[in-house]
């Protein structure tokens, strides 16, 4: 054998190889194209990393759509992997500020702690869990706190609804409710069976309120709670149960949570702000925004607007912590 | 085949045997004809379902709009284009990557070596892992301990992962496709393995690794889980102005959308479905016309 590369082979080979190299430039170029944009980029000055719960990102991008309009030129980002991962996101320092829809545990705090994470916390709105039934459910208006407990406490027996109440009819009893990654879950379970996951698990999960409410809907003997804005949006598909706490039975409404009486269902949302990203000028502005046009916020993305005693002590806390520019207290943690 | 003009001679119990053999095989085709219909049935569904709860906001406020509370106003213009940059990103870190894997695995690797054995079992078993671990790994090894944050970086490499064992996989195959003969002569006349690769091996095996690398980024594009688990980002109103920006994807955007309470939320999502399948649309197109373009047949 000679080891000669043919003159005439020559030409096919370019042509193969160009037409190769045609085929890879075609693939990447196509994936690649379009794109550019305008701002900048990463954890700058001008931007602003939020993540946390699912229930209470809807406010805070109404937050950050408002504040958009007067300041254009500041990027912010808003994450949904829930309360639980958002704090865990936190507390590595991956964020500014964590969207929570109940107040930190005490194992994320030391967790915030170890890694040297101070925050300072606001409430931004109220929410009401809300207990819902399928329209056709005539029988049911009210139930008791203790009946709820009854219903969803761990191992419950209960499987039809005159097991809840021998003067409810003979029906067997369908259970729809967020799944163990939820605040609504970790709220209700905390308000009603005592202590934050306790609950039955023979239930229809589902972390999306949406699957909740078409369960319920299509369910006559149905049963689930979710979040009030989510009832607020389909009063015409569901009914709420008014809940009984000892004084008698109380309807979610924005009245009813404002003054304090739907309990023990009403609930706090909160955010999270780390106190060193504060020394930044775009994030005071945007809490200060937030805390600012919390009501008009709380409208936009359907939840309860904060009474003015609840404003107030929003605004004292923002004052000193501008005041003292980034202070040595810890923050206050509310529980 | 049926038998309509009876063969002089035959016995009865052939006939019988044939009108037999001809039900069966009606029946047989009824069957196939049916199971194709059932997978079309429900495509059809989902598709004029889809476009249906879409119609009302198929707009160019959709592509040129961001995310916004006020569903009136939200578009998904950086879950886009946000899309568009991921899928790139990975398009260029995959399909060096893989060919190059599958040429070694092919052309170079000697299958008696028992890492090479290794390596080509692992491979496959990596094809099946569930698509959230490699979020999980994304995100411990890629986001955090090699500090990439959770960048387009982050997701694209993230991406990789996941459909890199589908292209070295496909690549393989087209090029065990290719007659052993081409590669024969090419060495008989005096190329060098590498020659031949280059030259032959690569150039006729194009339009199957073309069609796998498409398919497996079509796969990627509307991958949520392991990007979710990445950052979970549903509200950038930004483009991405490079690898280290933040982002958001159809996917994610879609995901969000669709567990508002709002219905408007909803008719969005179902616009922004439509988006991701013209998107997908488009790269199977591209698929079909290389595969077209550069087809061989020996």
């Amino acid at each position: 054998m000679i080891l000669l590369p043919g003159r005439p082979a020559g030409r096919s080979r370019a042509s193969s190889q160009s037409r190769l190299s045609t085929a890879v430039v075609a693939v990447v170029v196509t994936a690649v194209s379009t794109g550019g944009g305008c701002g900048g980029s990463g954890q700058t000055a001008k931007s602003i990393g939020i993540d946390g719960s699912s229930t209470v990102a809807p406010l805070t991008e109404a937050a950050a759509d408002l504040f958009r309009e007067h300041n254009p030129g500041i990027q912010i980002t808003v994450g949904t992997s829930g309360t639980g991962g958002g704090f865990e996101k936190f507390c590595r320092g991956e964020t500014d500020i964590s969207d929570a829809s109940r107040s930190i545990t005490q194992a994320e705090r030391e967790a915030c702690t170890r890694a040297g994470i101070d925050y300072v916390d606001f409430q931004v709105a109220n929410d009401a869990v809300t207990v819902i039934v399928n329209k056709e459910n005539a029988w049911a208006t009210c139930l008791t706190a203790a009946q709820l407990r009854r219903i969803w406490d761990v191992r419950s027996p209960i499987e039809n609804w005159n097991q809840v109440d021998p003067k409810f009819p003979d029906e067997p009893l369908l259970l729809f409710g967020p799944g163990t990654d939820s605040g609504t879950f970790d709220y209700f379970t905390s308000a009603i069976n005592g202590k934050g996951g306790r609950s039955r698990t023979d239930y229809q999960a589902s972390e999306d309120d949406n699957v909740i409410i078409a369960g319920v809907e299509g369910s006559r003997g149905g049963l689930g709670y979710i979040g009030y804005g989510y009832f607020e949006e389909n009063t015409d598909r569901l009914r709420a149960l008014a809940v009984d706490d000892g004084d008698g039975c109380v309807a979610p409404s924005v009245g009813s949570v404002q003054d304090g009486s739907y309990r023990p269902l009403a609930r706090p949302l909160f955010i999270y702000v780390k106190r060193t990203s504060l020394a930044r000028p775009a994030l005071v502005d945007f809490v200060d925004y937030y805390v600012e046009n919390s009501t008009a916020i709380a409208r936009q993305a359907l939840f309860i607007p904060l009474t003015s005693a609840q404003v107030a002590v929003n605004q004292k806390a923002l004052a000193d912590v501008v005041a003292s520019g980034r202070p040595s207290t810890p923050a206050p943690g509310r529980s | 085949m049926t038998a309509e003009v009876e063969p002089p001679g035959r016995s009865v119990e052939y006939q019988i045997e044939t009108v037999r053999g001809s039900i069966r095989d009606a029946t047989f085709r009824l069957a196939m004809f049916f199971s194709i219909g059932v997978a079309i049935a429900a495509l059809g569904t989902l598709l004029v379902q889809v476009f249906v709860d879409a119609l009302p906001r198929l707009n160019l406020d959709l592509l040129t709009q961001f995310p916004a509370s006020l569903p009136a106003l939200a578009g998904a213009r950086s879950a886009i284009i946000g899309s568009i940059w991921v899928i790139g990103a990975t398009a260029l870190f995959t399909i060096p990557l893989g060919v190059a894997a599958a040429i070694y695995m092919e052309v170079f690797a000697d299958p008696r070596r028992w890492y090479n054995r290794m390596i080509e079992v692992n491979i496959q078993n990596l094809a099946a892992v569930p698509s959230i671990v490699y979020g999980i790994l994304g995100l411990g090894l890629l986001a955090r301990a090699a500090h990439l944050g959770q960048t387009v970086l982050t997701a694209a490499l993230t991406l990789t992962l996941l459909v890199l064992p589908v292209v070295i996989i496909v690549s393989r195959e087209a090029m065990r496709a290719i007659p052993s003969s081409i590669r024969d002569a090419s060495l008989a006349l005096g190329a060098t393995e590498q020659q031949t690769v280059w030259r032959h091996t690569l150039p006729l095996a194009v339009p199957g690794i073309a069609t796998g690398i498409i398919l497996a980024l079509s796969r990627a594009i509307g991958e949520a889980a392991p990007l979710l688990l990445l950052g979970g980002l549903a509200y950038v109103t930004f483009t991405p102005t490079g690898l280290d920006s933040r982002f958001t994807v159809l996917p994610i955007q879609i995901f969000n959308w669709v567990s508002r309470p709002q219905e408007e939320f909803r008719t969005l999502a179902a616009a922004a479905i439509v988006v991701l399948l013209a998107l997908l649309l488009v790269m199977n197109s591209i698929a079909i016309l290389i595969r077209n373009h550069y087809r061989r047949t020996w």
